[in-house]
């Protein structure tokens, strides 16, 4: 009886010398302009080539400009980046969605959407919310510089196998409850470091019924938990989803690719070396108020306050993250004014990310004062939501419709906050200064974020859905 | 085994303290100064909001602005040090700083592995130690540890403890030894295995 990611891990083994981490294969390597420029000059430094070009797949998502494809990047030092990235994958032989190229987008939107992220692989990427891949059943992990290197040069990596954490959320979410609510509620129950050391398989009826989409978002956070990887056994949605992407197998192969995925759920009695258990029916919309993606609250739940926390240390962290998001302790965030809305990034810059949130400013108006930004995560999911007349809806509403990238997940290209100001964000990371120096971020879904944008304050989008 | 890179047995260092729980990549390195393509020259940017206000000016209240930071070896911090991003440009910064180590009570997985590929120390103590220790080099700066990673022992003011890292890791740091290199040595398995098919036939 094995989980499923032992089967995967189990079927990957390259050598397992005596004393020392197993050699893993690993089937996709995803790269992109930020993490990879370093290992390339290793591989030149070494006269190394990259061993599997066709298992490596690149585009730039993080660095560049959210603005029309047409105009030059301004900054400099991104543009030396992204050139960089392009020569090294020309040089290399390496496919690349660079700028303006039609399946350019976020690296994790644009695996699923290619058919490259496949049930039962291995992949990997300079980038620790990799494990978005994870929702098709695929052991999908981030790594360092140093191990994008080795993996492009050998197609393997030295690894320990990880410890296992199964989450089970039984029943099913309420109306208005989404998977960005549920990946915040677990990360606020088992803490930013709850996974670490393990990779964790989300099941149960409640995960079932998530769309694909739903499913990358919720994989997509593990990291924030301190998991490497999450994944979700592949089912019939998987396939639906898969069936007929440009990379998918097709005819007799794809029949005999899914009679195998099948086989990679976990078996019944399976050992897990840790479980948590998660009532769906107990969630609300949940939004961060702090400086962790663990610092999260039902939307009309009170911000802690300081003196219920027992822990010294755990007190002076609230204490600290309370006096630079500078909220009040003991109220719900409820009404608290926003200056800025931001809609994208890996964790939701994907159609259905986009529908909730044009749900919501659909005949409405973003409220005077609060610039919102909705960032497709791919060319292909720019070309959809528009294709739906979803861009409308967003233009109407006096929102910016922009190139898809990282954008004001990661605050490098331009597109951040001021000091002091505060976001509503479906990104994933509340850090101090994540989205601009001195910018404080409150995570929460596309429709929280909506309802943030034509209200003005944080605001429950039940209310206005 | 034997090493190409500088082989880690024994060094000793100021310390300094950085009493924060879940310090988070963003913080050892802000996103903004990812945009270089080298690993070298990091260092003036590490902890950079911490470390300077928006004119650049230095807040001399952050320990890395005070006298005693000047040529500390070890950064002694508090639970889940190196979380979120995966940026190898946070051991990057922290080493080019000139730390060699960095303790703490746990670390996040990506940065212990970063950490490691790069001659950067992660030293996990156990609570009952940490605790004391990250007390005393808070109201100490500058207090001398020793590091021992042979015996996997370090020496702090008022005693010495225990800690392990990965022995292959250890073993590599130890001899020098280049872990791509240790793979390419691996050819034929993985020629033998990529011959083996798809691995989504194996599971």
């Amino acid at each position: 009886m094995r989980t499923i990611i032992d089967k995967i891990w189990d079927a990957h083994v390259v050598a397992s010398p005596p004393g020392a981490p197993s050699l893993i294969y690993i089937d996709l390597h995803l790269v992109h302009e930020v993490t990879s420029p370093q290992a390339f000059d290793g591989l030149r430094a070494r006269g190394l080539g990259v061993r599997r070009p066709h298992r490596t797949f690149a585009t730039v998502d993080h660095s560049i400009p959210t603005t029309p494809v047409g105009l030059p990047i301004a900054d400099e030092v991104a543009a030396r980046q992204v050139a960089r990235l392009e020569a090294n994958c020309e040089e290399f032989g390496i496919r690349c969605a660079g700028r303006g190229h039609p399946s350019q987008g976020i690296v994790h939107v644009i695996g699923p959407e290619q058919g490259l992220t496949r049930p039962g692989s291995t992949i990997v990427c300079g980038d620790s919310h990799t494990a978005t891949h994870g929702a098709f059943g695929a052991l999908a992990f981030g790594i360092g510089t140093s191990e994008v290197e080795m993996v492009l040069a050998t197609q393997c990596l030295l690894q320990r196998r990880p410890k296992t954490l199964r989450v089970d959320v039984e029943g099913r979410l309420p109306p208005g409850v989404c998977a960005k609510d549920l990946v915040l509620a677990i990360i606020a129950r088992i803490g930013v470091d709850g996974g670490t050391g393990h990779v964790i398989e989300y099941a149960g009826d409640a995960v079932r019924a998530l769309s694909m989409e739903q499913r990358m978002t919720l994989c997509n956070m593990s990291i924030e938990a301190g998991a490497r990887a999450g994944l979700v056994a592949p089912d019939d949605v998987t396939f639906r989803y898969l069936a007929g992407r440009p990379a998918s197998p097709s005819g007799a192969q794809w029949d005999d690719a899914v009679e195998n995925w099948r086989q990679l759920a976990t078996d019944q009695g399976a050992a897990f070396d840790r479980r948590v258990s998660i009532e769906a029916g107990d969630l609300s919309p949940m939004i961060t108020f702090g400086t962790n993606p663990g610092m999260g609250i039902p939307i009309d739940a009170p911000v802690p306050q300081p003196a219920s926390i027992g822990d010294a240390v755990a007190r002076g962290a609230l204490t600290r993250a309370l006096e630079y998001m500078q909220v009040d302790a003991g109220r719900p965030l409820l009404g608290h004014p926003v200056n800025v809305v931001f809609v994208g990034s890996c964790t939701n810059g994907r159609l259905s990310d986009l529908r909730d949130a044009a749900d919501i400013l659909r005949g409405r108006r973003v409220a005077g004062g609060v610039r919102m930004l909705v960032v497709p995560g791919s060319q292909e999911v720019k070309r959809a939501a528009e294709a739906e007349g979803l861009h409308t809806v967003f233009l109407d509403a006096g929102a910016e419709w922009r190139e898809p990238g990282c954008s004001m997940c990661i605050a490098m290209n331009g597109d951040q906050l001021r000091p002091g100001e505060y976001a509503v964000s479906t990104s994933n990371r509340n850090f101090e200064g994540r989205q601009g120096p001195g910018g404080r971020t409150f995570l929460a879904s596309p429709a929280t974020a909506a309802a943030a944008a034509v209200t003005g304050v944080v605001s429950d989008p039940r209310r206005l859905s | 085994m034997s090493g190409t890179r500088e082989p880690i047995t024994r060094f000793e260092g100021p310390a300094v303290a950085l009493p924060r729980d879940n310090v988070d990549t963003d913080q050892v390195i802000p996103a903004r100064f990812l945009k270089t393509t080298s690993r070298t020259g990091l260092g003036a940017h590490l902890f950079a909001d911490w470390r300077f206000d928006a004119s650049g000016g230095r807040r001399p209240e952050f320990i890395l602005n005070s006298p005693a930071a000047a040529g500390a070896k070890i950064l002694v911090a508090g639970w889940n040090f190196g979380c979120g991003s995966s940026r190898e440009h946070a051991p990057w910064a922290l080493a080019d700083f000139g730390f060699r180590a960095v303790v703490a009570a746990s670390f996040a997985d990506i940065f212990k592995q970063n950490a490691l590929k790069n001659g950067l120390l992660p030293i996990e103590l156990p609570a009952a130690i940490h605790a004391p220790l990250l007390r005393h080099v808070e109201s100490v700066p500058g207090a001398l540890i020793s590091v021992d990673l042979v015996a996997e022992t370090i020496v702090l003011p008022g005693g010495a403890a225990r800690f392990s890292i990965d022995p292959f890791a250890r073993e590599c740091l130890i001899a020098g030894v280049d872990e791509i290199g240790y793979v390419l040595r691996h050819a034929d398995a993985i020629a033998a295995f990529e011959a083996g098919g798809e691995t989504d036939r194996r599971a």
